[in-house]
């Protein structure tokens, strides 16, 4: 049996998405404990779309990377989860890999579970440590407990988070080979996107993020906290609160349910600290609260906590940072 | 249209669930169980489809021991029609658990299977997109948005960058994210109704799996836990502590 492990590209048809580079670090952990059978496989990049060329190249570039599969096809253009499953488990069904890996983001999320049924395989959600090269551990019950669990089957399907894995160096130089596109067992029709376009770095990758909740009472508000943040160099956030009550676009959302970020610095304003809401950003390198409740759970968790009203507080941290 | 909505019995989400001293997993006797936030969200969506006039039945599932039959009695006491029960006490696996699904929606001739995008104990992400790729059905995970029409449904997914809007035909599967609706509390009269609506019984070897592991959970542990740190009371204060102290600024 093969040891070669397959990582799915995420791109959006013009660029290659940052969590893809975290993947292939986890692929390389794997890599590094497969046992005997010939020692460690090779990491392979397959990448669905169309008009990949440059994307190509940005995932040649991936470290410990030794070939891109492409499937090139123009109704691949906005790829559906049925898409891309059909192509992983094309790659995977001869046997050649032993494990396929992608983003747990809304992209991998969709498409890893998709292709292990049409596999008859179970997948595994959201690693956080690779133990083993079958065995993983994940957050369950949002964070509140780390299962160890173990793959009894072959190959083997993840979702990786990314956070939990440092991005692989870009000074690698895989071959590109086109690959045949398989046939979906059945299509969607994409119709449109509607995404809000922003110059600040992406909410998952960001160095910093400034994240506001339902303290911070309307979207307006929140001009507060995109200044603050670009002062920073950051990204903005929000709590599902602040994102119900239509204050921001949902791609905001941090938590259990939205997404996970591990940023140096994290910065909570009118935030109460749900555990939903910890489940997706308690592994940043520092938290700073912000909060005029005194017992709000949030405190809890912050390096550094100050109970003051968010109006006051956040327009004088901005001048004292702009000092 | 028949509408067929999984639920699942889970951890009730305002509790703090506490890992077992020897690792095996997490205390669940004498613990609060309710119906995982994002099923009651499926089966209102249901409901909302049924009360438009676009449905004529609203049938529930749900897998599980011997106590499964409440949660599938709170979506009936929401206005659900009748419910299928696995009776299994059996470990189940999301593939395990979409073959029992399939398995039902083929036989009850469903045309939509609407389910939770996630539960909160396993969060796992994973029955939905099983289930289609064992149907053969359109996917449409992740909706804030779901209307009937000519060529099956309009939907639209929550994905990490905005909004996607997809047309998807029929039959079809579809998972729900948090913001799809509101759920309704069962009134008092619905709560009575739904005593009398019927539930069918059946075992794993009825609808057609075998459970077999394909995992192992070795452990079950606690997080690492984060010490609460210092107060701070001035702008000056934090900012000289986060350049000096943490040094994430500079
Ligand atoms: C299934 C499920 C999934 C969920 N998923 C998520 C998720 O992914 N992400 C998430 O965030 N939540 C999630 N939640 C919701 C979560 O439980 C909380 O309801 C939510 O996080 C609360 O948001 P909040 O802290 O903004 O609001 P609140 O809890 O209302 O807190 C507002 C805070 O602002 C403070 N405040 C108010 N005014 C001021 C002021 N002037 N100055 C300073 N402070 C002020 C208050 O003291 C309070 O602490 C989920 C819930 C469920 C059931």
């Amino acid at each position: 049996m093969s040891a070669n492990i397959l990582v799915i590209a995420e791109h959006d048809g013009a660029e290659l998405y940052p969590g893809t580079l975290n993947t292939v670090a986890a692929a390389g952990e794997i890599a590094a404990r497969h046992d005997g059978g010939g020692g460690a496989g090779e990491i392979h990049i397959l990448l669905v779309g169309e008009n990949l060329g440059e994307i190509a190249k940005s995932c040649a570039k991936a470290a410990g990377v030794t070939k891109i599969l492409v499937v090139d096809d123009a109704k691949f253009a906005h790829p559906g989860a049925e898409d891309v499953a059909a192509q992983i488990s094309a790659a995977l069904g001869g046997g050649a890999y032993s494990h396929a890996l992608a983003p747990a983001s809304t992209f991998g999320k969709a498409v890893i579970p998709y292709a292990a049924a049409l596999l008859d395989r179970q997948a595994i959600s959201d690693i956080s440590e690779v133990s083993e090269a079958d065995t993983f551990v994940r957050p369950i019950y949002a964070g509140n407990a780390m299962e160890t669990v173990k793959s009894l089957e072959s190959p083997v399907l993840l979702t990786v988070r990314t956070t939990a894995f440092e991005p692989a160096a870009q000074d690698g130089n895989a071959a590109v080979e086109n690959a045949a596109a398989a046939e979906p067992p059945v299509r969607v029709k994409f119709i449109e996107h509607a995404l809000s376009s922003s110059e600040r770095p992406e909410l998952t990758s960001a160095r910093v993020v400034v994240s506001g909740g339902r303290g911070m009472q309307n979207g307006e508000n929140f001009a507060m906290l995109e200044k603050l943040a670009d002062k920073l160099g950051g990204a903005v956030g929000a709590s599902r609160a602040a994102v119900d009550a239509g204050f921001v676009p949902n791609e905001y959302q941090v938590g259990q349910t939205g997404k996970v970020v591990a940023p140096d610095l994290y910065l909570a304003v009118g935030i109460s600290g749900a555990i939903q809401h910890l489940a997706g950003m308690k592994d940043s390198k520092c938290i700073v609260a912000i909060n005029n409740d005194e017992e709000a759970p949030i405190f809890q968790v912050a390096d550094y906590s100050w109970c003051e009203d968010l109006f006051t507080a956040v327009p004088a941290l901005q001048g004292e940072l702009e000092k | 249209m028949k509408i067929l909505v999984p639920v699942k019995r889970v951890i009730d989400a305002n509790i703090r669930v506490r890992v077992k001293s020897d690792n095996s997993g997490v205390e669940t006797a004498n613990v609060k169980m309710a119906m995982n936030p994002f099923c009651e969200i499926a089966v209102e969506e249901a409901l909302r489809i049924k009360e438009a006039g676009d449905a004529e039945e609203v049938i529930l599932f749900s897998a599980g021991g011997e106590k499964t039959p409440e949660t599938i009695r709170t979506g009936l006491a929401m206005g659900a029609d009748r419910g299928v029960h696995v009776q299994t006490d059996e470990r189940l696996e999301p593939l395990t658990i979409a073959k029992m699904i399939a398995a039902v929606a083929e036989k009850e001739g469903a045309d939509l299977v609407i389910l939770g995008k996630q539960s909160i104990d396993g969060d796992n992400n994973q029955t939905g997109q099983m289930l289609a790729a064992i149907m053969k059905r359109p996917l449409g995970s992740y909706i804030s948005e779901i209307k009937k029409n000519a060529e099956g449904f309009a939907i639209t997914r929550e994905i990490d960058a905005g909004l996607e809007k997809l047309q998807i035909g029929s039959p079809a599967v579809v998972t729900t994210d948090l913001r799809l609706n509101e759920p309704r509390y069962a009134s008092l009269p619905n709560i009575m109704k739904a005593k009398k609506k019927p539930i069918e019984t059946l075992s794993p070897a009825d609808v057609g799996v075998e459970i077999k592991a394909r995992t192992e959970v070795l452990k079950v542990a606690e997080p690492p836990a984060r010490e609460a740190g210092v107060r701070v009371s001035g702008a000056g204060e934090l900012v000289d502590k986060l350049k000096n102290e943490a040094k994430v600024i500079s």
